[in-house]
């Protein structure tokens, strides 16, 4: 217990006297993550969105691959970003390894498939209530995913924000891509695994609650930010 | 150039090993008002969707004598359990116009007009899921009126309405028809398939039971089932 305190203190101490290293690691772990999570999500809800709107036979497959693909632990997948982008790798000359741009990558692979999933089932059920009136109107398929996206846009907050969640919380893939290189890459989580690593309980627990906060802050504003607590279901 | 006459060959939709509709042949031409009736489950719903071309054909072919594409494009739908959009009544009577190339100020003017005729000025700014039944059946037609269909398909747009929201509608749906535009709709109030029609489809069993003018068949109907039906006994 007494250690939980001792991080909680030393969270409010950073916070405070506003830790040069604490501002910048921050810094680093929200610019990569949002970075992530708009490639991401540009991939990711038109894909989900278009699965919601395929028939079954075709669906149960991609989705059972979507699944799989959530499940994929995300080490292994740093390893594989590890071995593609390393010197002898096949895209070893572009010179990522152990840069944002890498960690960027490698969470944007973990987290595609979850905001896909999410996106595929949250508009499965629009679909279904649109499908007539989109298929009468002689729509375009670009027009039904716009129109599929726009109205469901707050559930697809939802798919992203997830995203964000998974993003910004993960150290396994971006640990082994990226390096943990001080003042280059190192961010919040893989600071933790370090501090952990090195005996610091208290600092590790202090980056830790402000890594939570940091999660929580993001949720709230993005959610203020649209309105969708007004809004009411839509 | 118009769609009509539309021809609809041998068409059969069958699902799960059953036909729903047909075989069956039917012509529409470019006038007046097609009440189409029948018992529960009959295939009334099947053969308006199989005639505006969003039901899929398990054998024969509808034929416009218009382009296929145009001929889709001129046509609208207004479905048995209203499809409302998750936006404002405004935006939803605006959407089928904002997907073809029409200025914002074009279609402001015509939502306003439509939403005036159908009586849903008041509502434009709100939601649409807080529309009543009614409201919402209303907003349906609107949306479909919008586009200044040549014909219009209607699916019991009046089913659990109340009378005066009905004469409503019907109103608005007169008003269309002194305007030339063509009409196929579904009814189970014979009232209002007496007010409305001038042919009759009587549909058993996904077929064409008998088809007739609407004043040769309310006053005589030639077939057996008809005539119950139009008695109020049970079809069998
Ligand atoms: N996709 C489908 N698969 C299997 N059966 C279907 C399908 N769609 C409709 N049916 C069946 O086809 C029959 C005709 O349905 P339809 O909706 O055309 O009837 P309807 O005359 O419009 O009835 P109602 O007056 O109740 O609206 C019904 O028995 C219905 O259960
Ligand atoms: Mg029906």
């Amino acid at each position: 217990m007494g250690e939980l305190w001792e991080g909680l203190a030393q969270a409010v101490r950073l916070l405070i006297t506003f830790d040069s290293d604490l501002v910048e690691i921050t810094l680093r772990s929200l610019a990569v993550t949002c970075t992530a999570v708009v490639i991401a999500s540009a991939i990711a809800l038109p894909l989900g969105a278009i699965l919601a709107m395929r028939r079954f036979k075709y669906r149960r497959l991609t989705i059972a691959i979507l699944n799989a693909l959530m499940g994929l632990p995300p080490v292994v997948v740093g390893l594989i970003v590890y071995v593609i982008f390393s010197r002898s790798g096949p895209l070893g000359v572009l010179g990522l390894l152990f840069t944002p741009t890498v960690m960027v990558i490698a969470q944007v692979i973990i987290i595609v498939p979850l905001i896909a999933s999410i996106t595929q089932q949250a508009l499965r059920e629009l679909w279904s209530d649109y499908r007539d009136l989109l298929i009468s109107l002689n729509t375009t398929i670009p027009q039904r995913l716009g129109t599929l996206l726009w109205d469901g846009r707050r559930a697809l907050l939802t798919a992203s924000l997830a995203g964000f969640g998974r993003a910004i919380g993960e150290v396994g893939a971006i640990m082994i891509v990226g390096g943990n290189i001080d003042n280059h890459t190192r961010v919040l989580t893989t600071a933790i695994a370090l501090e952990t690593g090195k005996g610091e309980f208290a600092m590790a627990l202090g980056l830790g609650f402000i890594l939570i906060a940091l999660a929580i802050a993001v949720n709230i504003a993005i959610h203020t930010l649209s309105h969708t607590e007004q809004e009411g279901r839509w | 150039m118009s769609m009509f006459p539309i021809h609809a060959r041998a068409i059969t939709v069958r699902r799960r090993g059953r036909d729903l509709i047909g075989p069956l042949d039917l012509s529409l031409e470019g006038q007046g008002v097609t009440i189409v009736i029948g018992p529960n489950g009959a295939g009334k719903t099947t053969l308006l969707r199989a005639l505006h071309g969003i039901e899929r054909l398990s054998k024969g072919e509808i034929t416009y004598a218009s382009p296929r594409p145009e001929a889709l494009a001129a046509q609208a739908f207004v479905f048995q359990s209203p499809v409302i959009m998750r936006r404002t009544v405004r935006e939803n009577m605006a959407y089928p116009l904002s997907l073809r190339n029409m200025s914002k100020s074009e279609i402001s003017s015509r939502v306003d007009e439509v939403a005036e005729r159908v009586g849903l000025t008041f509502a434009l700014n709100r939601p649409a899921r807080v529309l009543s039944g009614g409201e919402r059946q209303k907003l349906a037609l609107g949306r479909a009126l919008t586009l200044r269909p040549e014909l219009l398909f209607l699916d019991e747009p009046c089913a659990s309405l109340d009378g005066r929201a009905t004469r409503e509608i019907e109103d608005v749906l007169n008003h269309e028809i002194s305007r030339g535009r063509r009409i196929i709709m579904s009814t189970h109030n014979m009232g209002q398939a007496r007010r409305l029609a001038q042919d009759v489809l009587f549909i058993h069993k996904g077929q064409i039971h008998e088809a007739a003018p609407a004043d040769q068949f309310f006053t005589a109907a030639s077939t057996d089932a008809a005539r119950a039906f139009l008695n109020g006994d049970i079809v069998e």
